[in-house]
């Protein structure tokens, strides 16, 4: 398995793209605080590295389905950041034309085949996509994201097992930020690892420390490795944890400053930055240029999503949108 | 549960069904006399063998041929890969059909009985519905689900709704109810043609009936069928209830009363064109469903009626005669009086005919 912290081309890579997606998740919340952008949106925060990792152990032409909170799935599967930006900012050069929003942004080019607002509905999407890929030898696999909450919603369960008996190839990776909106996966589980569930289907499960990009990269890669090989799934659990709140109506009644300061002290992109110092990949000039980088993609994404005309309120191209055409 | 199978089982193929096929009668044309499950399970094989993007996935329609039998034989000839059993997990089955649909492929998914769709709600309205609109066009689901509906069985109230409503109430799906063996196979080669999410309900009273189907039948979804015209009134009808109108109209014609009887086919979406143009033409509307009366489609007909300039032509009130508003009844007397019967139709249009 490849240090990622050693290679200097691929760590430049992890960390840029921790970086964008932190600095997109931070320019969101500024502009909403600042009433320039509307509805609501889920930062992922504190998550980077269990995205980066995650994606960095797959083929470009790969699959992944994502969450509510996907914002920084989408960066690391490579999404257009002003594609993104303008979605979120009501605009019709959005990824969704404005019809989306947060939590439908996909890039199918880029085999992102979308976010989702239901907890846990992208799960049973996942596996068909991989039956799609088992049923036409595609050699492709799917990555499912979801949440510690979604692991308790009947679609993860029925999902898992129905991945298991086709041996399919998809690899859940479950990102346990230890609350479903308020509720401590303390008290949503009685079992320690969310991993452990995977043995009731017949398949590996791994906790992972989510915030170590690396630990991330190297369970992801064994498991999609699994996958291509056609010996079906594994359930890699990355325990991490969201700094911001579930969404905007968040005033973080149910935990602690000192919680989230502990976490922030497990920052993923500090860790990996150290590990890249120690490691003697990149200078601290050129740690800081990928900081930069991401810093600058963050604002011209603003700059060029905003300068775009808004979607049309128009009812007629509304009702046109419903159904896809049936060809003549 | 028919007992006979399709005859476009080729030898050569693989071991077929248990039961031996019966011979088909054809006439000039082609079309051949086929139960409604066999055309089913015909169109099925024929759009499984030209096109390698569909697959059918479900519970039991394997070595089980389905809980009705329709996909009897389907397993041999086509194999494991593309006639898919399933656990029960009817979340993961019309899910996995959302994401194989997204990836290009075709599925055409079974439900067992269409009461079950309640578990997989939230993958045919949340997702099925909404993934083309909600992803700006940037994606499709081309995947059907066919499912059983329907009383008449003795299988009481968690296996015998009528639910077409609610999914006609959501952008996005299309819904159809063919009502004869030859819609069957016209409507599920549209709906599997179709680049959005299409529901088909199947009735299962009418699995045993027989009719001629045209070889490679096709119907665009959206087309109503009048399948017989009088002066009298019109009765618009959907599912097994055309049938009992019909039934109905060669009663009311030996006492004089002339009906035309129209099927929308497909109720979303609606060909209202032909339905008001229909009702316009008699000046009274009957109209005809197995589901309770509460909010069912055919309110949504009569709303169509009464805010059109079709409303100038009536010379009566809209009638509805639907099923009642309570869960299917077991007894076979109690599920009867749950839905119209002809004798019921007969009623109704008779009033409708001479009150005017």
């Amino acid at each position: 398995m490849r240090n990622l912290a050693k290679d200097p081309d691929v760590a430049r890579q992890a960390l840029e793209t921790m970086w964008t997606a932190r600095r997109f998740e931070e320019a969101v919340d500024q502009l909403f605080a600042r009433g320039l952008m509307h509805g609501t949106m889920h930062l992922s925060i504190g998550q980077e590295a269990s995205a980066t990792g995650t994606c960095l152990a797959l083929q470009p032409d790969d699959l992944i389905t994502s969450t509510h909170r996907g914002h920084s799935h989408c960066v690391a599967k490579g999404a257009d950041l002003t594609r993104m930006m303008a979605e979120l900012l009501a605009k019709d050069s959005g990824y969704c034309r404005g019809r989306g929003g947060s939590m439908h942004i996909a890039d199918v080019a880029t085999g992102n085949l979308g976010a989702n607002g239901i907890v846990g509905g992208g799960i049973p999407i996942a596996v068909g996509a991989a039956l799609a890929q088992k049923l036409t030898g595609s050699g492709r696999v799917v990555i499912s994201f979801f949440g510690d909450g979604a692991a308790n919603e009947g679609a993860f369960h029925e999902a898992a097992n129905l991945a298991a008996v086709w041996q399919l190839p998809v690899v859940f990776v479950c990102e346990n930020n230890h609350y479903g909106m308020s509720m401590a996966a303390d008290e949503a589980f009685a079992i320690e690892n969310i991993s452990a569930r995977a043995a009731a289907y017949g398949f590996p499960g791994v906790t992972v420390d989510g915030n170590d990009v690396q630990e991330v990269y190297d369970m992801v890669s064994a498991a999609v490795e699994r996958a291509r090989d056609g010996r079906g799934p594994t359930l890699v659990e990355n325990v991490t944890y969201r700094w911001k709140g579930h969404s905007k109506s968040d005033k973080n009644l149910y935990r602690t400053r000192e919680e989230i300061e502990a976490w922030q002290e497990r920052d993923p992109i500090v860790r990996f930055e150290e590990a890249v110092r120690a490691a003697g990949a990149l200078t601290d000039a050129e740690i800081q240029a990928a900081r930069q980088a991401a810093t600058e993609a963050v604002r011209n994404a603003i700059r060029t999503a905003n300068a775009a005309p808004p979607a049309p309120a128009d009812q007629n191209l509304l009702l046109d949108a419903v159904y896809a055409e049936v060809p003549a | 549960m028919t007992t006979t199978t399709a005859s476009t089982q080729n030898p050569t193929d693989g071991p077929g069904p248990a039961e031996t096929p019966a011979p088909i009668a054809r006439d000039a044309a082609g079309s051949r006399e086929l139960t409604y499950a066999e055309s089913v399970r015909e169109t099925l094989a024929n759009l499984l063998e030209a096109d390698e993007r569909v697959f059918l996935m479900g519970e039991d329609i394997g070595v089980y041929g389905g809980a009705f039998g329709v996909t009897t034989g389907l397993l041999e000839r086509f194999g494991r890969e593309r006639v898919r059993d399933t656990p029960i997990s009817e979340i993961a089955i019309v899910g996995a059909g959302v994401g194989a649909a997204l990836c290009g492929m075709r599925p055409v998914v079974e439900l067992q009985f269409s009461d079950f769709v309640t578990c997989a709600m939230d993958q045919i309205v949340n997702q099925a519905a909404k993934i083309h609109f909600m992803l700006g066009g940037a994606a499709n689901v081309p995947m059907v689900i066919r499912a059983p509906a329907g009383s008449g069985t003795g299988a009481a109230a968690q296996h015998s709704q009528s639910l077409e409503a609610w999914f006609a109430h959501v952008p996005g799906l299309k819904v159809v109810m063919p009502a004869t063996p030859a819609d069957a196979a016209g409507l599920l080669r549209a709906a599997v043609d179709d680049p959005n999410p299409v529901i088909v309900l199947e009735h299962k009273l009418l699995y045993k009936q027989k009719g001629e189907v045209p070889p490679d039948h096709f119907v665009p979804l959206g087309k109503a069928d009048v399948r017989r015209r009088g002066r009298d009134l019109t009765i618009v009808a959907t599912s097994v209830m055309v049938g009992k109108s019909l039934a109905a109209a060669e009663e009311l014609a030996a006492e004089g009363i002339e009906v035309t009887v129209v099927d929308p086919r497909t109720i979303k979406p609606l060909d209202e064109a032909t339905i008001l143009g229909e009702v316009a033409a008699t000046g009274k509307a009957l109209l005809v469903q197995e589901a309770p009366r509460n909010a069912g489609f055919v309110a949504e007909i009569a709303a169509r009626i009464a805010e059109s300039e079709t409303f100038h032509s009536l010379q009566a009130p809209i009638v509805r005669l639907c099923g009642l508003d309570a869960p299917m009844a077991y007894a076979p007397e109690l599920e009867k009086a749950s839905v119209p019967q002809v004798p019921d139709i007969v009623a109704a249009a008779r009033r409708l005919a001479k009150g005017a």
